[in-house]
Protein backbone atom coordinates (compact mmCIF):
# COMPACT_ATOMS: atom_id res chain seq x y z
CA UNK A 1 0.00 0.00 0.00
CA UNK A 2 1.76 3.50 -1.24
CA UNK A 3 -0.82 5.79 0.58
CA UNK A 4 0.74 8.31 3.23
CA UNK A 5 -0.74 8.43 6.64
CA UNK A 6 -0.27 12.13 7.60
CA UNK A 7 0.00 13.29 11.33
CA UNK A 8 -2.53 16.14 12.08
CA UNK A 9 -3.22 18.22 14.91
CA UNK A 10 -3.60 16.67 17.95
CA UNK A 11 -1.48 13.54 16.92
CA UNK A 12 0.12 11.66 19.91
CA UNK A 13 4.13 10.27 19.14
CA UNK A 14 5.20 7.89 21.64
CA UNK A 15 9.28 7.70 21.61
CA UNK A 16 10.31 4.37 23.67
CA UNK A 17 14.01 5.13 25.28
CA UNK A 18 15.66 8.75 26.02
CA UNK A 19 18.85 7.99 24.80
CA UNK A 20 20.54 10.69 22.06
CA UNK A 21 18.34 9.30 19.32
CA UNK A 22 14.94 9.42 21.42
CA UNK A 23 15.70 12.48 22.85
CA UNK A 24 16.89 14.00 19.68
CA UNK A 25 13.97 12.71 17.80
CA UNK A 26 11.24 14.44 20.55
CA UNK A 27 13.21 17.88 20.26
CA UNK A 28 13.40 17.81 16.33
CA UNK A 29 9.94 16.63 15.78
CA UNK A 30 8.48 19.35 18.56
CA UNK A 31 10.78 21.26 16.69
CA UNK A 32 9.81 20.95 12.83
CA UNK A 33 5.82 20.54 14.01
CA UNK A 34 6.21 24.90 15.68
CA UNK A 35 7.92 25.57 12.90
CA UNK A 36 5.06 24.12 10.95
CA UNK A 37 2.26 24.87 13.05
CA UNK A 38 1.47 21.41 13.86
CA UNK A 39 -0.07 21.19 17.43
CA UNK A 40 0.95 17.52 18.30
CA UNK A 41 1.51 15.38 21.30
CA UNK A 42 5.31 13.85 22.44
CA UNK A 43 5.70 10.83 25.28
CA UNK A 44 9.26 10.02 25.98
CA UNK A 45 9.04 6.04 27.96
CA UNK A 46 12.42 5.69 29.56
CA UNK A 47 13.20 2.97 31.44
CA UNK A 48 16.08 4.48 33.19
CA UNK A 49 16.73 7.44 35.93
CA UNK A 50 20.10 8.93 34.43
CA UNK A 51 20.59 10.61 37.47
CA UNK A 52 22.11 7.78 39.57
CA UNK A 53 25.43 6.38 39.05
CA UNK A 54 26.72 3.48 37.74
CA UNK A 55 24.90 0.98 35.78
CA UNK A 56 21.52 1.92 36.62
CA UNK A 57 21.91 5.18 35.04
CA UNK A 58 24.54 4.52 32.03
CA UNK A 59 24.22 4.11 28.85
CA UNK A 60 27.29 2.38 28.23
CA UNK A 61 29.60 4.23 25.75
CA UNK A 62 32.94 5.79 25.64
CA UNK A 63 31.00 9.10 25.90
CA UNK A 64 32.92 10.90 23.54
CA UNK A 65 30.81 13.62 21.65
CA UNK A 66 32.55 13.87 17.79
CA UNK A 67 33.27 17.00 16.77
CA UNK A 68 31.01 16.49 13.60
CA UNK A 69 28.16 16.36 15.87
CA UNK A 70 29.25 18.98 18.04
CA UNK A 71 29.30 21.45 15.21
CA UNK A 72 26.11 20.60 14.07
CA UNK A 73 24.31 21.37 17.18
CA UNK A 74 26.19 24.49 17.61
CA UNK A 75 24.61 25.40 14.34
CA UNK A 76 21.50 24.14 16.07
CA UNK A 77 21.53 26.28 19.32
CA UNK A 78 22.20 23.38 21.14
CA UNK A 79 25.22 24.49 23.30
CA UNK A 80 26.27 21.27 25.47
CA UNK A 81 26.64 22.69 29.09
CA UNK A 82 30.12 22.95 30.92
CA UNK A 83 28.64 20.75 33.73
CA UNK A 84 28.04 17.88 31.37
CA UNK A 85 31.15 18.04 29.78
CA UNK A 86 33.43 16.39 31.46
CA UNK A 87 36.56 17.86 29.45
CA UNK A 88 37.34 19.17 26.48
CA UNK A 89 39.71 17.26 24.19
CA UNK A 90 42.95 18.69 22.45
CA UNK A 91 44.45 16.31 20.65
CA UNK A 92 44.14 12.24 20.41
CA UNK A 93 47.94 10.52 21.68
CA UNK A 94 48.38 7.59 18.98
CA UNK A 95 50.67 5.11 20.84
CA UNK A 96 51.95 1.98 18.95
CA UNK A 97 54.39 -0.69 19.80
CA UNK A 98 57.27 1.44 18.14
CA UNK A 99 56.20 4.58 20.08
CA UNK A 100 53.69 7.26 20.58
CA UNK A 101 53.02 10.79 18.66
CA UNK A 102 50.80 13.59 19.55
CA UNK A 103 47.71 14.40 16.75
CA UNK A 104 46.67 18.07 17.22
CA UNK A 105 42.99 19.22 16.78
CA UNK A 106 43.13 21.01 12.97
CA UNK A 107 42.18 23.80 14.38
CA UNK A 108 43.70 25.70 17.94
CA UNK A 109 40.17 24.67 19.04
CA UNK A 110 38.49 22.26 21.59
CA UNK A 111 35.58 20.35 19.64
CA UNK A 112 35.13 17.35 21.01
CA UNK A 113 33.61 16.79 24.55
CA UNK A 114 34.18 13.66 26.68
CA UNK A 115 31.03 13.00 29.27
CA UNK A 116 29.01 10.33 30.91
CA UNK A 117 26.29 8.98 29.52
CA UNK A 118 24.32 8.69 33.34
CA UNK A 119 25.48 10.51 36.42
CA UNK A 120 28.99 8.65 36.07
CA UNK A 121 31.17 5.67 37.51
CA UNK A 122 29.58 3.67 40.16
CA UNK A 123 30.53 5.46 43.33
CA UNK A 124 31.31 8.94 42.12
CA UNK A 125 31.07 12.18 44.06
CA UNK A 126 31.27 15.06 41.83
CA UNK A 127 27.59 15.89 42.12
CA UNK A 128 28.25 19.17 40.60
CA UNK A 129 28.48 16.89 37.14
CA UNK A 130 25.72 16.25 35.32
CA UNK A 131 24.34 13.22 32.97
CA UNK A 132 24.47 13.82 29.15
CA UNK A 133 21.41 11.57 28.18
CA UNK A 134 19.92 13.48 31.21
CA UNK A 135 20.44 16.72 29.54
CA UNK A 136 19.24 15.91 26.15
CA UNK A 137 16.43 14.45 27.86
CA UNK A 138 15.22 17.55 29.41
CA UNK A 139 16.22 19.99 26.22
CA UNK A 140 13.47 17.35 24.45
CA UNK A 141 11.13 18.44 27.84
CA UNK A 142 11.66 22.05 27.30
CA UNK A 143 10.55 21.75 23.92
CA UNK A 144 7.23 20.16 25.26
CA UNK A 145 7.59 16.48 25.42
CA UNK A 146 6.36 15.02 28.27
CA UNK A 147 8.95 12.38 30.05
CA UNK A 148 7.39 9.33 31.34
CA UNK A 149 9.25 6.71 33.54
CA UNK A 150 8.77 2.96 32.78
CA UNK A 151 9.42 0.38 31.09
CA UNK A 152 7.51 -0.24 27.85
CA UNK A 153 6.35 -4.05 27.96
CA UNK A 154 3.81 -4.76 25.46
CA UNK A 155 2.79 -3.24 22.00
CA UNK A 156 -0.42 -3.46 20.20
CA UNK A 157 -1.41 -2.45 16.75
CA UNK A 158 -5.50 -1.54 16.04
CA UNK A 159 -6.26 0.11 13.09
CA UNK A 160 -5.68 3.64 13.73
CA UNK A 161 -2.68 3.59 16.05
CA UNK A 162 -0.43 1.41 18.16
CA UNK A 163 -1.07 0.25 21.93
CA UNK A 164 1.49 1.03 24.29
CA UNK A 165 1.35 -0.68 27.86
CA UNK A 166 4.24 0.19 30.22
CA UNK A 167 5.26 -1.96 33.61
CA UNK A 168 3.61 0.44 35.86
CA UNK A 169 -0.04 -0.28 34.28
CA UNK A 170 0.71 3.09 31.71
CA UNK A 171 -1.43 1.92 28.63
CA UNK A 172 -2.20 4.74 25.99
CA UNK A 173 -2.62 4.50 21.92
CA UNK A 174 -0.16 6.55 19.90
CA UNK A 175 -0.35 7.89 16.05
CA UNK A 176 3.20 6.56 15.94
CA UNK A 177 5.28 4.82 17.95
CA UNK A 178 9.32 5.84 17.19
CA UNK A 179 11.46 2.78 18.96
CA UNK A 180 14.71 4.54 20.17
CA UNK A 181 15.50 1.31 22.42
CA UNK A 182 19.45 1.04 21.97
CA UNK A 183 20.54 -2.65 21.35
CA UNK A 184 17.67 -3.90 24.30
CA UNK A 185 16.93 -7.50 22.37
CA UNK A 186 13.70 -7.75 24.50
CA UNK A 187 12.03 -4.74 23.12
CA UNK A 188 13.26 -5.62 19.62
CA UNK A 189 10.27 -8.41 19.90
CA UNK A 190 7.85 -5.64 20.75
CA UNK A 191 8.65 -4.47 17.86
CA UNK A 192 8.31 -7.40 16.10
CA UNK A 193 5.33 -8.37 17.34
CA UNK A 194 4.34 -5.08 15.43
CA UNK A 195 6.01 -5.47 12.51
CA UNK A 196 6.98 -9.06 12.16
CA UNK A 197 9.79 -8.33 9.06
CA UNK A 198 11.72 -6.18 11.18
CA UNK A 199 15.50 -7.77 11.92
CA UNK A 200 17.36 -6.04 14.31
CA UNK A 201 20.74 -5.25 14.09
CA UNK A 202 24.13 -7.16 14.25
CA UNK A 203 26.10 -6.67 17.52
CA UNK A 204 29.19 -7.77 18.77
CA UNK A 205 30.81 -7.29 22.28
CA UNK A 206 33.12 -4.58 23.51
CA UNK A 207 34.50 -3.30 26.75
CA UNK A 208 34.48 -0.57 28.63
CA UNK A 209 36.41 0.11 32.11
CA UNK A 210 37.01 3.45 34.38
CA UNK A 211 39.98 4.09 36.33
CA UNK A 212 39.48 6.68 39.24
CA UNK A 213 42.48 8.64 39.18
CA UNK A 214 41.71 11.84 40.09
CA UNK A 215 42.24 15.14 38.43
CA UNK A 216 45.97 15.46 39.58
CA UNK A 217 46.83 12.30 38.22
CA UNK A 218 44.83 13.09 35.01
CA UNK A 219 46.25 16.43 34.46
CA UNK A 220 49.73 14.68 34.93
CA UNK A 221 49.61 11.65 32.74
CA UNK A 222 46.74 12.18 30.32
CA UNK A 223 46.45 15.54 29.47
CA UNK A 224 43.25 16.46 27.51
CA UNK A 225 44.19 14.23 25.29
CA UNK A 226 42.39 10.98 23.99
CA UNK A 227 44.99 7.99 24.01
CA UNK A 228 44.04 6.10 21.04
CA UNK A 229 45.99 2.21 20.87
CA UNK A 230 46.88 0.59 17.33
CA UNK A 231 48.58 -2.84 19.27
CA UNK A 232 49.22 -6.07 17.69
CA UNK A 233 46.63 -7.67 20.04
CA UNK A 234 43.40 -10.20 18.80
CA UNK A 235 40.19 -9.11 18.46
CA UNK A 236 40.99 -5.60 19.41
CA UNK A 237 40.50 -3.12 16.44
CA UNK A 238 40.86 -0.43 18.80
CA UNK A 239 41.63 0.55 22.22
CA UNK A 240 41.72 4.02 23.81
CA UNK A 241 41.96 6.28 27.09
CA UNK A 242 39.59 9.17 27.48
CA UNK A 243 40.24 11.28 29.89
CA UNK A 244 37.18 12.33 31.95
CA UNK A 245 37.45 15.04 35.02
CA UNK A 246 38.60 12.42 37.59
CA UNK A 247 38.28 9.43 35.75
CA UNK A 248 39.82 7.78 32.62
CA UNK A 249 37.40 5.60 30.53
CA UNK A 250 39.06 2.59 28.75
CA UNK A 251 37.33 1.78 25.15
CA UNK A 252 38.10 -1.79 23.84
CA UNK A 253 36.41 -2.42 20.04
CA UNK A 254 36.71 -5.08 18.29
CA UNK A 255 35.15 -8.81 17.88
CA UNK A 256 33.83 -10.79 21.01
CA UNK A 257 36.01 -8.45 23.49
CA UNK A 258 36.29 -11.20 26.86
CA UNK A 259 38.25 -10.87 29.71
CA UNK A 260 41.86 -12.47 28.72
CA UNK A 261 41.48 -9.75 25.88
CA UNK A 262 41.00 -7.19 28.12
CA UNK A 263 43.74 -8.26 30.41
CA UNK A 264 46.33 -8.29 27.96
CA UNK A 265 45.79 -4.73 26.79
CA UNK A 266 45.93 -3.56 30.12
CA UNK A 267 49.52 -5.52 30.31
CA UNK A 268 50.47 -4.67 27.25
CA UNK A 269 53.46 -2.04 27.52
CA UNK A 270 52.28 1.02 25.38
CA UNK A 271 49.22 0.93 27.65
CA UNK A 272 51.08 0.13 31.01
CA UNK A 273 53.07 3.69 30.98
CA UNK A 274 50.66 5.86 29.86
CA UNK A 275 49.41 5.06 33.84
CA UNK A 276 51.92 5.86 37.27
CA UNK A 277 54.33 3.00 37.74
CA UNK A 278 53.15 1.94 40.93
CA UNK A 279 49.75 1.71 41.39
CA UNK A 280 47.49 -1.67 40.37
CA UNK A 281 44.82 -0.73 37.88
CA UNK A 282 42.61 -3.50 40.15
CA UNK A 283 42.25 -1.01 42.82
CA UNK A 284 41.27 2.11 40.73
CA UNK A 285 38.44 0.24 38.77
CA UNK A 286 34.73 1.18 40.17
CA UNK A 287 33.21 0.31 37.14
CA UNK A 288 33.15 -2.48 34.34
CA UNK A 289 30.97 -3.83 31.46
CA UNK A 290 31.26 -6.02 28.09
CA UNK A 291 28.19 -3.59 26.31
CA UNK A 292 27.09 -5.00 22.29
CA UNK A 293 27.73 -2.57 19.63
CA UNK A 294 25.81 -2.11 16.33
CA UNK A 295 27.65 -3.69 13.85
CA UNK A 296 25.50 -4.19 11.10
CA UNK A 297 21.91 -2.12 10.46
CA UNK A 298 18.78 -3.60 11.03
CA UNK A 299 16.25 -4.48 8.08
CA UNK A 300 12.97 -3.19 7.71
CA UNK A 301 13.12 -0.78 10.65
CA UNK A 302 9.79 0.58 10.01
CA UNK A 303 5.97 0.13 9.01
CA UNK A 304 2.71 2.04 9.33
CA UNK A 305 3.01 4.11 12.30
CA UNK A 306 6.41 2.76 13.57
CA UNK A 307 10.23 3.32 13.00
CA UNK A 308 13.49 2.51 14.77
CA UNK A 309 16.00 4.97 15.36
CA UNK A 310 19.49 5.13 16.54
CA UNK A 311 20.85 2.31 17.61
CA UNK A 312 18.22 0.08 16.66
CA UNK A 313 18.35 1.21 13.08
CA UNK A 314 21.93 1.75 11.74
CA UNK A 315 24.83 3.06 13.08
CA UNK A 316 28.28 4.54 12.03
CA UNK A 317 30.53 1.45 12.63
CA UNK A 318 32.97 1.56 15.78
CA UNK A 319 32.51 5.62 15.83
CA UNK A 320 30.22 8.13 16.36
CA UNK A 321 27.24 6.56 17.29
CA UNK A 322 25.95 9.42 18.92
CA UNK A 323 26.37 11.34 15.63
CA UNK A 324 24.56 8.71 13.80
CA UNK A 325 21.88 8.60 16.33
CA UNK A 326 21.08 12.27 15.80
CA UNK A 327 20.82 11.51 11.92
CA UNK A 328 18.77 8.98 11.85
CA UNK A 329 16.52 10.20 14.65
CA UNK A 330 16.47 13.89 12.94
CA UNK A 331 15.61 12.34 9.12
CA UNK A 332 12.67 10.19 10.72
CA UNK A 333 11.41 13.52 12.81
CA UNK A 334 11.44 14.94 9.07
CA UNK A 335 9.82 12.39 7.84
CA UNK A 336 7.14 12.10 10.58
CA UNK A 337 6.08 16.12 10.33
CA UNK A 338 6.48 16.82 6.82
CA UNK A 339 5.83 13.85 4.96
CA UNK A 340 3.86 11.46 6.74
CA UNK A 341 4.13 8.14 8.93
CA UNK A 342 3.28 5.09 7.02
CA UNK A 343 5.47 2.21 5.44
CA UNK A 344 5.74 3.84 2.28
CA UNK A 345 6.50 7.90 3.80
CA UNK A 346 9.52 6.03 5.74
CA UNK A 347 10.76 3.72 2.91
CA UNK A 348 11.17 6.98 0.85
CA UNK A 349 12.56 9.83 2.73
CA UNK A 350 13.84 7.92 5.91
CA UNK A 351 15.40 4.47 4.69
CA UNK A 352 17.92 6.47 1.86
CA UNK A 353 19.67 8.01 5.08
CA UNK A 354 19.95 4.52 6.96
CA UNK A 355 20.76 3.12 3.75
CA UNK A 356 24.15 5.86 3.16
CA UNK A 357 25.11 5.07 6.95
CA UNK A 358 25.28 1.07 5.68
CA UNK A 359 27.02 1.93 2.64
CA UNK A 360 29.47 4.01 4.56
CA UNK A 361 30.10 1.63 7.07
CA UNK A 362 31.07 -1.11 4.07
CA UNK A 363 34.15 1.22 3.21
CA UNK A 364 34.52 1.56 6.96
CA UNK A 365 35.27 -2.41 7.13
CA UNK A 366 37.34 -1.77 4.85
CA UNK A 367 39.10 0.57 6.48
CA UNK A 368 39.74 -1.04 10.09
CA UNK A 369 40.82 -4.24 7.80
CA UNK A 370 43.11 -1.78 6.56
CA UNK A 371 43.90 -0.74 10.40
CA UNK A 372 44.44 -4.66 11.41
CA UNK A 373 47.34 -5.37 8.52
CA UNK A 374 48.73 -2.33 9.90
CA UNK A 375 48.35 -2.99 13.46
CA UNK A 376 50.17 -6.59 12.31
CA UNK A 377 53.01 -5.39 10.72
CA UNK A 378 55.88 -3.61 12.77
CA UNK A 379 57.64 -2.17 9.62
CA UNK A 380 54.10 -0.13 8.73
CA UNK A 381 53.43 0.85 11.89
CA UNK A 382 57.17 2.49 12.01
CA UNK A 383 56.80 4.08 9.06
CA UNK A 384 53.32 5.66 9.87
CA UNK A 385 54.57 6.82 12.90
CA UNK A 386 57.55 8.90 11.38
CA UNK A 387 55.05 10.40 9.15
CA UNK A 388 53.20 11.82 11.72
CA UNK A 389 55.66 12.88 13.33
CA UNK A 390 57.11 14.59 10.65
CA UNK A 391 53.68 15.62 9.49
CA UNK A 392 53.22 17.58 12.91
CA UNK A 393 55.67 20.15 12.34
CA UNK A 394 54.17 21.02 9.38
CA UNK A 395 51.59 23.98 7.91
CA UNK A 396 48.34 22.40 9.32
CA UNK A 397 46.96 21.76 4.94
CA UNK A 398 49.88 19.45 4.58
CA UNK A 399 49.09 17.20 7.13
CA UNK A 400 47.65 14.43 5.05
CA UNK A 401 48.09 11.13 7.43
CA UNK A 402 47.25 12.98 10.22
CA UNK A 403 44.01 14.27 9.34
CA UNK A 404 43.28 10.89 7.64
CA UNK A 405 44.14 9.64 11.49
CA UNK A 406 42.15 12.32 13.15
CA UNK A 407 38.56 11.91 11.32
CA UNK A 408 39.45 8.00 11.58
CA UNK A 409 40.09 8.21 15.63
CA UNK A 410 37.22 10.91 16.18
CA UNK A 411 34.49 9.44 14.10
CA UNK A 412 33.72 12.91 12.54
CA UNK A 413 33.53 12.30 8.81
CA UNK A 414 31.97 9.30 7.05
CA UNK A 415 34.51 6.51 6.23
CA UNK A 416 33.82 7.33 2.10
CA UNK A 417 35.75 10.68 2.86
CA UNK A 418 38.57 9.13 4.44
CA UNK A 419 38.38 6.57 2.19
CA UNK A 420 39.52 9.21 -0.70
CA UNK A 421 41.68 11.13 1.23
CA UNK A 422 43.67 8.15 1.72
CA UNK A 423 44.10 7.83 -2.15
CA UNK A 424 46.01 10.84 -2.24
CA UNK A 425 48.93 10.44 -3.97
CA UNK A 426 51.48 12.48 -2.10
CA UNK A 427 50.28 10.33 1.45
CA UNK A 428 51.05 7.32 -0.24
CA UNK A 429 54.10 8.17 -1.55
CA UNK A 430 55.05 9.90 2.18
CA UNK A 431 53.86 6.39 3.82
CA UNK A 432 56.38 4.43 1.21
CA UNK A 433 58.76 6.90 1.60
CA UNK A 434 58.56 7.29 5.35
CA UNK A 435 58.42 2.68 5.84
CA UNK A 436 61.71 2.37 3.34
CA UNK A 437 63.40 5.32 5.12
CA UNK A 438 62.69 3.23 8.84
CA UNK A 439 63.61 0.16 7.25
CA UNK A 440 66.95 1.41 6.09
CA UNK A 441 67.81 3.53 9.45
CA UNK A 442 66.43 0.04 11.06
CA UNK A 443 68.91 -2.53 9.34
CA UNK A 444 71.92 0.18 9.64
CA UNK A 445 71.27 0.53 13.41
CA UNK A 446 71.36 -2.96 13.87
CA UNK B 1 37.12 31.11 32.89
CA UNK B 2 36.80 27.63 34.79
CA UNK B 3 34.37 26.00 32.74
CA UNK B 4 34.61 22.97 30.34
CA UNK B 5 33.10 24.44 27.70
CA UNK B 6 33.95 24.17 24.38
CA UNK B 7 35.68 26.23 21.91
CA UNK B 8 38.71 28.45 21.80
CA UNK B 9 38.93 31.25 24.30
CA UNK B 10 38.84 34.48 23.77
CA UNK B 11 40.40 37.07 26.14
CA UNK B 12 38.38 40.07 26.96
CA UNK B 13 39.10 42.66 24.18
CA UNK B 14 40.39 40.34 21.94
CA UNK B 15 38.98 40.74 18.61
CA UNK B 16 37.29 37.49 17.05
CA UNK B 17 36.59 39.02 13.46
CA UNK B 18 38.13 42.04 12.19
CA UNK B 19 36.14 44.30 9.73
CA UNK B 20 37.66 44.15 5.91
CA UNK B 21 39.22 41.04 6.41
CA UNK B 22 38.34 38.27 4.58
CA UNK B 23 36.46 35.40 6.22
CA UNK B 24 34.22 32.28 5.30
CA UNK B 25 33.24 30.86 8.63
CA UNK B 26 30.87 31.03 10.86
CA UNK B 27 31.17 31.66 14.87
CA UNK B 28 28.57 30.17 17.32
CA UNK B 29 29.25 32.11 20.78
CA UNK B 30 29.18 28.68 23.60
CA UNK B 31 30.49 31.03 26.57
CA UNK B 32 30.36 34.84 27.13
CA UNK B 33 29.56 37.49 25.34
CA UNK B 34 31.41 39.51 22.54
CA UNK B 35 29.99 42.78 20.81
CA UNK B 36 29.69 43.70 17.02
CA UNK B 37 31.52 47.32 15.88
CA UNK B 38 31.32 49.30 13.16
CA UNK B 39 34.78 50.29 12.39
CA UNK B 40 34.14 52.50 9.09
CA UNK B 41 33.55 55.43 10.76
CA UNK B 42 35.58 57.72 12.36
CA UNK B 43 34.35 56.93 15.54
CA UNK B 44 33.99 53.02 16.27
CA UNK B 45 29.51 52.17 16.80
CA UNK B 46 28.60 49.46 18.68
CA UNK B 47 26.07 47.45 16.78
CA UNK B 48 25.11 44.71 19.20
CA UNK B 49 26.07 42.21 22.09
CA UNK B 50 25.38 38.46 21.17
CA UNK B 51 25.28 35.94 24.19
CA UNK B 52 25.97 31.80 24.65
CA UNK B 53 24.47 30.32 21.55
CA UNK B 54 24.27 33.24 18.96
CA UNK B 55 26.26 33.32 16.27
CA UNK B 56 27.72 35.59 13.60
CA UNK B 57 30.41 35.52 11.02
CA UNK B 58 27.26 33.95 9.11
CA UNK B 59 27.70 36.42 5.63
CA UNK B 60 30.96 35.22 5.35
CA UNK B 61 29.46 31.42 4.66
CA UNK B 62 26.95 33.12 2.01
CA UNK B 63 29.46 35.38 0.52
CA UNK B 64 32.62 36.35 -1.03
CA UNK B 65 33.41 39.40 1.00
CA UNK B 66 35.28 40.97 3.86
CA UNK B 67 33.71 40.84 7.13
CA UNK B 68 31.57 43.86 7.54
CA UNK B 69 32.06 44.74 11.13
CA UNK B 70 34.39 43.56 13.58
CA UNK B 71 33.83 41.29 16.92
CA UNK B 72 35.20 41.54 20.09
CA UNK B 73 35.00 39.14 22.99
CA UNK B 74 33.54 41.54 26.19
CA UNK B 75 35.08 39.86 28.93
CA UNK B 76 36.36 35.81 28.30
CA UNK B 77 34.47 34.19 25.84
CA UNK B 78 34.51 30.42 24.28
CA UNK B 79 33.86 30.45 20.76
CA UNK B 80 33.66 27.56 18.22
CA UNK B 81 34.36 27.96 14.64
CA UNK B 82 31.99 26.17 11.64
CA UNK B 83 34.09 25.61 8.68
CA UNK B 84 32.59 26.30 5.43
CA UNK B 85 33.24 23.61 3.87
CA UNK B 86 31.48 21.28 7.06
CA UNK B 87 28.36 23.44 6.56
CA UNK B 88 27.67 23.18 3.53
CA UNK B 89 28.24 19.07 3.22
CA UNK B 90 25.96 19.22 6.37
CA UNK B 91 23.13 21.13 5.06
CA UNK B 92 23.41 19.41 1.56
CA UNK B 93 22.32 16.23 3.26
CA UNK B 94 19.90 17.88 6.09
CA UNK B 95 18.67 21.72 4.81
CA UNK B 96 16.96 21.27 8.20
CA UNK B 97 20.22 22.53 9.66
CA UNK B 98 19.80 26.14 8.21
CA UNK B 99 16.23 26.69 9.57
CA UNK B 100 17.88 28.58 12.69
CA UNK B 101 20.40 30.20 10.61
CA UNK B 102 17.24 31.83 8.60
CA UNK B 103 15.43 32.33 11.04
CA UNK B 104 17.88 34.84 13.15
CA UNK B 105 19.23 36.49 9.52
CA UNK B 106 15.56 37.13 9.53
CA UNK B 107 15.35 38.55 12.63
CA UNK B 108 18.59 40.49 12.21
CA UNK B 109 16.79 42.09 9.08
CA UNK B 110 13.63 43.13 11.36
CA UNK B 111 15.77 44.71 13.93
CA UNK B 112 18.11 46.90 11.35
CA UNK B 113 14.72 47.90 9.74
CA UNK B 114 13.13 49.20 13.03
CA UNK B 115 16.41 50.95 13.67
CA UNK B 116 16.04 52.62 10.14
CA UNK B 117 12.70 53.38 10.33
CA UNK B 118 13.40 55.41 14.04
CA UNK B 119 15.95 57.48 12.23
CA UNK B 120 13.82 58.78 9.74
C1 LIG C 1 31.97 0.36 24.02
C2 LIG C 1 31.20 1.43 23.32
C3 LIG C 1 31.76 2.69 23.21
C4 LIG C 1 31.07 3.69 22.53
N1 LIG C 1 31.61 4.92 22.48
C5 LIG C 1 30.97 5.91 21.85
C6 LIG C 1 31.50 7.23 21.85
O1 LIG C 1 32.52 7.51 22.46
N2 LIG C 1 30.83 8.19 21.17
C7 LIG C 1 29.67 7.92 20.49
O2 LIG C 1 29.15 8.83 19.86
N3 LIG C 1 29.12 6.68 20.53
C8 LIG C 1 29.74 5.68 21.19
N4 LIG C 1 29.17 4.44 21.26
C9 LIG C 1 27.89 4.21 20.59
C10 LIG C 1 26.73 4.82 21.39
O3 LIG C 1 26.76 4.36 22.71
C11 LIG C 1 25.39 4.48 20.76
O4 LIG C 1 25.47 4.63 19.37
C12 LIG C 1 24.28 5.39 21.30
O5 LIG C 1 24.12 5.18 22.65
C13 LIG C 1 22.97 5.12 20.56
O6 LIG C 1 21.95 5.86 21.15
P1 LIG C 1 20.44 5.32 21.17
O7 LIG C 1 19.64 6.40 21.74
O8 LIG C 1 20.11 4.77 19.84
O9 LIG C 1 20.47 4.04 22.14
P2 LIG C 1 20.80 3.97 23.71
O10 LIG C 1 21.75 4.99 24.09
O11 LIG C 1 21.15 2.55 23.95
O12 LIG C 1 19.41 4.30 24.42
C14 LIG C 1 18.33 3.39 24.40
C15 LIG C 1 17.41 3.71 25.55
O13 LIG C 1 16.21 2.97 25.42
C16 LIG C 1 15.78 2.58 26.72
N5 LIG C 1 14.88 1.43 26.56
C17 LIG C 1 15.13 0.25 25.94
N6 LIG C 1 14.03 -0.54 26.01
C18 LIG C 1 13.07 0.16 26.68
C19 LIG C 1 11.74 -0.12 27.06
N7 LIG C 1 11.14 -1.29 26.78
N8 LIG C 1 11.04 0.83 27.73
C20 LIG C 1 11.62 2.04 28.04
N9 LIG C 1 12.88 2.34 27.72
C21 LIG C 1 13.60 1.42 27.03
C22 LIG C 1 17.09 2.23 27.43
O14 LIG C 1 16.91 2.28 28.84
C23 LIG C 1 18.01 3.32 26.90
O15 LIG C 1 18.02 4.46 27.74
C24 LIG C 1 29.81 3.41 21.94
C25 LIG C 1 29.25 2.14 22.08
C26 LIG C 1 29.92 1.16 22.77
C27 LIG C 1 29.30 -0.17 22.92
Amino acid sequence: MNKSIELKDGSQIAVIGGGPAGSFFAYFALDFAERYGMDIGVDIIEGKDFNCAGPTGCNHCGGIVSESLIQSLSTEGIILPSNVIRRGIESYTMHLEQGSTVIETPLNEQRIASMFRGLGPRGIKDNEQLSFDNYLMELSHQKGATLISGRVTETKKTPDGIVLKTKDGFEKKYDLVVGAVGLNARTFKLFQQINPSFVPPKTTKTHICEFHLGKDMINEYFGNSMHVFLLNLPNIKFGALIPKGNYVTMVLLGSDINKEIVAAFLESEPVRSCFPEDIDLNDYMPCQCYPSINILGAKSAFDDRMILIGDSASSKLYKNGIGAAYITAKAAARTAIFEGVSKHDFKKHYQPVCNELDRDNIIGKFIFLVTTVIQKSPILKKGLLRMVVKEQKKEKNKRYMSSVLWDTFTGSAPYTDIFKRTLNPILIKNLIGNTFSGLIIGTKSK
Amino acid sequence: MKSNKLGRLYQNGEEVIKQGEMGDCLYVIQEGVVEVIDESGEKEIKLAELGESEFFGEMGLFEKDVRSCTVRAKGDAKIMTIDKRNFYKTIQKDPSLAYRLLEKMSNRLRETNKKLRNKE
